[in-house]
């Protein structure tokens, strides 16, 4: 039975380890924030963190997931005060929102990697599919996330 | 425990008090349907999901006013992104005069919609219809509320009402200058008789329509908390992955599960309908591991052998046709056509394409002989509760629909094909929840598609006089599906579709825009066994590149600018003129570009509102790059401008990515395209910055959800042919070389 770290978390859960670890996170514990829109990597409605990467998760088996620390949408923040979470309640972001929570993930990732990322940056790491068409304000909320996250710092 | 979390009136808690009528039948809180469900707590999951919102007094059917003046409206149409939720209850609150900031909304039920004789109007979500169509009835039962909780202040002080003012949810006697907020005196007005007629504010007297208010859904959108129809997890629900027949119209055949049955958490195989094989397991995705396994026969009949190459020979015949039904007839096209040799005409054409909005489609439904719920993504309510009963065999009055938000919808959730899915799989499974997903794969081959259709131009110009080198007759022959004939079937390809002539015809919501002495809009109706549908902007989509191309190619033909060409054409037009004028003056449209990159235009009027489009593109070494685009829109009414934004930006991501890459082809009768990987969708790299103008002239209600997804492929494919001369006639453009 894998045993898996998720929000700073153990849970062990009875499953097929070949399961996806999306699977095991929406299913069996529950934590819906995380979304299946493809199943393929294609659209990274279930991107979460892995050891802090951006990761698409419909297409890792659970097993891989072992030993490293998964954070979901749910664990962002315990209120939505996360950088970018305020800078996408701040500029309206989401529309419909089913996209929102891999969006959000990945644009944390990026901004843990770097604070304070170019058009280009984005462009080049922001490749999840939002249908409604929120590219504008997920850029625009990206740039301001940088700008909250330095104010609070400073 | 885990439940839904949609908020809905919750009438078992909910305080109701009989009177206060808001709309005539409103307002008796009795003989409602209550969840009556013993075998499952899934209710009372649902109470406790909204117990945070079971108190307060219905003032009208759509204003709930609780003790601490948090206000409750009440919303009727669905919420998938476009911000009618918000709009919706801005209109409400502005004639309440309550402050904005305590505003609070819920979704009432189809059931108790139904029960109360639809104090709420129609659930239909669609067309732009959101706010256009129910405002009048919103604002009414916002001002109706208002009169009351006035009323009752008045009676609680013993004065004259009309001494009696209401502002940020509190009222105020003018002489004494006492006040009361609304909370205290909502349980009183509540019980008041209605007032026949109320006055509705002016629009210079508005304070929250027309101001960029924040939407109301935001918060559990970005923590992951909001919980859409495929997050819900009911009390020993199982869970099911469906196989329907990829090719549409076809029967199910031979089934071997043999498999299937012996594989983890399976529980049962269900055939669906007569055209589907469903897996129920404890999960989903065992269900969908043990459906992969299942080997299905499809009886697909003629339909099996029909390709894209068939169905393109088959609407290019159309374009000659003499069969057809005429929409736009202004004038005597024909003759003034037969007339000349000196004709111009151009094919186009336009590809199918499907919705795919990231939730898959999805319903979770709990049946028993009595009683029949649904959780569904709808766009519309009444229409699934009707759905519903049907695949139920049960009373309209025996079942229930809970709406939530939806993950997108496009027109696609209007159509409830997974809704009687779910609902033929539930009831073989009595009393046991079933969520039925679809798998992106599914959503892909089951799909109700926009339709294809092809369209050939056909003009000529005036040779002298003042109206030298525009149009003067003008034949738009249009080829292909028809939706409303699949949705009037059998019967349907016998009458006309109106709707195949949106943005051709001659007056109303969708009028052409250009004054052109002779007009003929015609269709050959050619169906494909793929099933049409309304797909976001409808036909508009289709016909506005058509018609702006052509006017693109015409104005070429004649020697003239595109802008001035247009200007000409829109003389009798003020409202188009106004919007183009805008867009390409903000485009600063005389300003001349580098070599390679070019401006494009387009506009049209659809939905009741104006809108407009310039686009400036670059092509180099054959491919595209989208610099920008301004944007226009009249709307008449804008009630959030900075939702609109929203919307314009969105309608150019789905619009353009629809030009740019999205198609369905079809191979021996199912369509090729069954994920993202082969169906790429704009992202964010390629999206180009937006510059939206939202310009209401007053005096009438237009749609904003739509528009201006038909201008945006045409502003950009003008655009490519000022940079590169390069001239795009059949999309998507990624079939076409820019070089
Ligand atoms: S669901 Fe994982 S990338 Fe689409
Ligand atoms: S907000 Fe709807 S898909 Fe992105």
């Amino acid at each position: 039975m894998p045993t898996l770290t998720i929000n700073g978390q153990q849970v062990t859960v009875d499953v097929d380890p070949t399961t996806p670890l999306l699977w095991v996170l929406r299913d069996h514990l529950d934590m819906t924030g995380t979304k299946y829109g493809c199943g393929i990597a294609q659209c990274g409605a279930c991107t979460i963190h892995l050891d802090g990467r951006a990761t698409r998760c419909c297409v890792i088996p659970v097993s891989m997931a072992e030993g490293k620390a998964i954070t979901t949408i749910e664990g962002l923040s315990k209120d939505g005060s996360h950088p970018v979470q305020q800078a996408w309640i701040d500029l309206d972001t989401p529309q419909c929102g089913y996209c929102q929570p891999g969006m959000i993930m990945a644009a944390a990732a990026l901004l843990a990697e770097s604070p304070d990322p170019s058009d280009a940056d984005i462009d080049r790491t922001i490749t999840n599919i939002c249908r409604c068409g929120t590219y504008p304000r997920v850029r625009a909320g990206i740039h301001r996330a940088a700008e909250l996250a330095k104010d609070a710092a400073s | 425990m885990t439940c839904p979390t949609q908020r809905e009136v919750i009438l078992s808690r909910r305080k109701f008090i009989i009177g206060g009528s808001a709309l005539g039948a409103a307002g008796l809180g009795i003989g409602l349907i209550l969840p009556t469900n013993a075998e499952t707590d899934a209710n009372l999951a649902a109470d406790e999901a909204t117990s945070n919102y079971d108190q307060g007094a219905e003032v009208t059917a759509w204003v709930v006013i609780r003790p601490d003046n948090r206000v409750i409206i009440r919303i009727a149409r669905s919420e998938m992104g476009q911000g009618t939720l918000t709009g919706l209850a801005q209109l409400v609150a502005e004639e309440l005069a309550c402050d904005w900031d305590s505003v609070d909304w819920e979704f009432p039920t189809p059931g108790q919609s139904l029960s109360r004789g639809r104090p709420w109007g129609s659930f239909s979500t669609g067309g732009s219809r959101g706010i256009r169509n129910s405002q009048q009835y919103v604002r009414e039962g916002g001002a109706l509320a208002r009169q009351l909780l006035l009323a009752a202040a008045a009676q609680r002080w013993q004065v004259p009402i009309d001494e009696c003012q209401a502002q940020n949810s509190i009222i105020t006697h003018g002489p004494s200058g006492r006040t009361v907020p609304f909370g205290d005196v909502a349980e009183l007005a509540s019980t008041l008789p209605a007032p026949a007629t109320v006055t509705l504010k002016q629009p210079k007297e508005w304070q929250v329509i027309g101001r960029s208010v924040k939407r109301l859904d935001t918060t559990e959108k970005v923590t992951g908390q909001l919980r859409y129809a495929a997050d819900i997890k009911l009390p020993g629900m199982l869970q099911a992955a469906v196989n329907a027949c990829p090719v549409h119209g076809g029967k199910r055949g031979k089934v071997d599960a043999d498999k299937a049955i012996t594989m983890p958490g399976v529980k049962k195989i269900v055939m669906v309908s007569d055209d589907a094989v469903a897996v129920v397991a404890d999960h989903w995705w065992q269900a969908k591991q043990a459906l992969d396994t299942i080997a299905i026969e499809w009886l697909t009949g003629p339909s099996g052998q029909v390709d894209s190459d068939s169905i393109h020979a088959m609407l290019t015949d159309g374009l000659t046709a003499t069969d057809t039904f005429i929409g736009h007839n202004k004038g005597d096209a024909p003759s003034a056509l037969s007339k000349t040799s000196r004709l111009v005409s151009a094919d186009y054409s336009y590809p199918f394409q499907n919705h795919a909005p990231m939730e898959p489609m999805n319903a979770t439904v709990l049946w028993t002989p009595s009683r029949c719920e649904a959780w569904v993504p709808t766009q519309n309510g009444e229409a699934a509760l009707e759905v519903l009963a049907d695949a139920a065999g049960l009373f309209r009055e025996q079942c229930e629909v809970h709406k939530t938000i939806l993950g997108g919808g496009f027109g696609r959730r209007a159509n409830h094909d997974y809704l009687v899915q779910a609902t033929d799989i539930a009831r073989q499974l009595p009393g046991v929840p079933i969520k039925l997903l679809w798998s992106r794969e599914e959503d892909q081959r089951r799909g109700v598609y926009h339709p294809i259709t092809h369209c050939r131009m056909t003009a000529t110009l005036h040779q002298d006089g003042e109206k030298k080198g525009l149009p003067e007759a003008l034949h738009i022959r249009i080829s292909g599906q028809s939706i409303l004939a699949a949705l009037r079937a059998p019967l349907g390809e016998q009458t006309i579709d109106k709707a195949v002539f949106q943005s051709l015809d001659e007056e109303g919501d969708h009028a052409f825009v250009y004054g052109i002495d002779h007009v003929l809009a015609d269709h050959a109706m050619r169906n494909t066994h793929l099933r049409p549908w309304f797909w976001r902007g409808v036909n508009i989509n289709q016909n506005v590149f058509y018609v702006e191309s052509f006017i693109d190619e015409l104005a070429l033909e004649s020697g003239s600018d595109p802008l001035d060409y247009r200007r000409r054409l829109l003389a009798d037009n003020p409202k188009a003129l106004a919007v183009l004028n805008k867009a390409a003056e903000r485009a600063d449209w005389g300003r001349p570009r580098p070599q390679g990159t070019g401006l494009g235009l387009a506009v049209c009027k659809a939905f009741g509102s104006y809108v407009a489009a310039c686009a400036e593109v670059t092509v180099s070494n054959g491919s595209l790059r989208m610099n920008k685009i301004w944007a226009a829109t009249d709307p008449g009414v804008a009630v959030n401008p900075q939702q609109i934004e929203a919307q314009v930006a969105g309608s150019f991501v789905y619009g353009l990515g629809a030009a740019l890459y999205s198609e369905l082809t079809v191979k021996d009768g199912r369509v090729e395209q069954e994920n993202f990987d082969t169906y790429p969708p704009m992202r964010l790299a390629a999206m180009p910055e937006v510059e939206t103008i939202v310009m209401p002239s007053g005096g009438f209600w237009g749609g904003v959800g739509e528009p201006t997804i038909a201008v945006g492929a045409p502003a950009v494919l003008n655009g490519i042919y000022a940079a590169s001369g390069v001239r795009i006639r059949h999309l998507p453009l990624k079939n076409q070389a820019l070089s």
